[in-house]
């Protein structure tokens, strides 16, 4: 219950932040891969944010569900609903820009290097989250938030998109009840 | 009774036959393949997931595309896999089906994949393995085939995303096919509303209609405005005694031919399990036909064997991991 004193952002705020943030650094050779589903939303939406940009560049995007990469699959074991990864381009030599709505641990950025390098050698990778809430556990951490919020181990910060396709951050406690 | 195929929680613990898995797991089977089908297209062919694990197939009936494509769908998965054809080796020398497994278990196995001429040998090696170790049954006598009978509906649902508005025929012989079997328990819980099977008298199991399905003898019928067509290998192998006048006798009354197929709804595809024998229950012109799509069942069986060892190797983790012998 303590999660209730912490104000979060708005998170269509937040987007409007990330796609100034990303707008510099749109070129030709760069592609867009959101990671299933938070970063997936944030991608679709960064694509009409940024229609222009995106156009003039001829910016190829695609998709990451990261479940067959990851290190905890022997505890939890494979989802019922996964989604098949989609990179419809060439990965070879692309400065690829991952998107991700919460950044944490690190885990699944190591997951969705990992399934990355499968389809090819990219040119380089730079990790773009909503929010990045604290509490890595690897040497890895976004270049581009947002927002930086400090969370204790006990809370779950997510993002939910409604029917509207609006898209607002949620805190949970680990049990899974909501805050 | 308890189903030796889920584990306490409701997960996937062995895969044996598609009778007694809920409509839910065969979804979650055939969902997970789809993620599976990508990573053949890609630059590297494998994903991660049983790296580590030792998966062992046990061969004790010969067999080449089912041995072929789990070896495949192990290696994709990054497992080590070891194939042993028992047949010719320690099992001609006297030992137990039970004692080859042991022994396996003792140089670290974490999965089998059992094909073997006796109905219910996989449920017997899945009966006496310790807790951490997946049986997967790749066929068991007449009893039952269930990946190649998730491999058909994964098929069917590719091109035939609506199930539940089928009309589906099974042809040839039911009577020594696993593979009718398990498609028919597949067809049936994945809510297929026309379940067809077409064939002689002889080559049909007593009481099938039990099964649920529409009994059809003659094709000209049987076949009238199906969607798909599902052709079943003339086991000649099996048959004992003279249950059918001849193979060219039976290929002219059930042999599909494109006069036949005409019979069929005009988009109708057809599948064959394989091995085909081209000229007795199948013509060529339609196995390499436009309507065939018996070498995609092919490819996506490795998604779907892929997935069935995904699901068994996670999940059940930790905990279990000491295994008590039963």
């Amino acid at each position: 219950m303590t999660a209730k004193n912490i104000s979060l952002p708005n998170a269509e705020d937040l987007l409007k932040t990330l796609a100034q943030k990303l707008r510099p650094l749109l070129r030709t050779n760069t592609a867009l891969v959101g990671i299933q589903s938070g970063g997936v939303w944030l991608m679709q939406k960064l694509l009409v944010l940024l229609e222009k940009d995106i156009a003039a560049y001829a910016i190829e995007h695609g998709t990451l569900d990261v479940s067959f990469y990851r290190d905890d699959y022997e505890k939890r074991g494979l989802k019922a609903e996964n989604r098949p990864s989609q990179i419809p381009f060439e990965v070879e030599s692309k400065h690829i820009i991952l998107i991700d709505d919460v950044f944490y641990t690190g885990r699944t950025t190591r997951a969705a290097m990992n399934e990355l390098f499968d389809y090819g050698r990219p040119a380089s990778i730079t990790l773009l989250a909503l929010v990045n809430r604290g509490g890595r556990e690897l040497p890895i951490t976004p270049q581009i938030t947002a927002a930086d919020i400090t969370l204790d181990a006990s809370q779950n910060l997510q993002l939910i998109q409604n029917q509207n396709g609006l898209l607002s951050l949620e805190l949970q406690s680990k049990s899974g009840t909501q805050a | 009774m308890n189903n030796p195929q889920l584990d306490v929680d409701g997960y996937l613990r062995h895969l044996l036959s598609i009778e007694g898995l809920p409509k839910r797991i065969l979804n979650q089977i055939l969902d997970t393949a789809e993620s599976f089908v990508g990573v053949a297209e890609r630059e590297v062919k494998k994903v991660p997931l049983l790296r580590g694990k030792t998966v062992c197939n046990l061969f004790f009936e010969n067999s080449t595309r089912t041995r072929t494509t789990f070896e495949i769908a192990a290696k994709r998965l990054s497992a080590d896999v070891i194939s042993l054809n028992v047949n010719t080796s320690s099992q001609s020398k006297g030992e137990t089906i039970l004692d080859t497994v042991d022994n396996l278990i003792a140089m670290h196995a974490d999965m089998f994949v059992v094909r073997h001429s006796q109905s219910g040998a996989a449920h017997f090696i899945a009966k006496h393995v310790p807790e951490h170790i997946h049986i997967i049954n790749a066929g068991d006598g007449r009893h039952s085939h269930p990946t190649q009978g998730l491999l058909d509906m994964f098929t069917i649902r590719k091109y035939k995303p609506d199930l539940h508005n089928l009309r589906v025929a099974i042809v040839g012989d039911v009577l020594h096919s696993r593979v009718a079997r398990s498609e028919i328990h597949a067809l049936t819980t994945l809510g297929v509303p026309e379940l067809r099977v077409i064939a002689p008298k002889t080559l049909l199991p007593a009481q099938v209609e039990k099964l649920g399905v529409h009994v059809f003898h003659d094709m000209k019928s049987g076949l009238k405005d199906v969607d798909v067509i599902m052709m079943l290998r003339l086991q000649n192998e099996r048959m004992n005694g003279a249950m059918l006048p001849s193979a060219q006798e039976y290929f002219k009354t059930y042999g599909l031919t494109q006069d036949k197929l005409g019979l069929a709804k005009p988009d109708a595809i057809v599948l064959h399990p394989g091995p085909m024998n081209r000229g007795v229950e199948i013509d060529s012109s339609v196995a390499d036909g436009s309507q065939s799509v018996i070498l995609p069942q092919v490819t996506y069986g490795i998604a779907v064997r892929m997935a069935v060892m995904a699901m068994l190797a996670g999940g059940q983790g930790s905990g279990s991991q000491a295994g008590s012998q039963v």
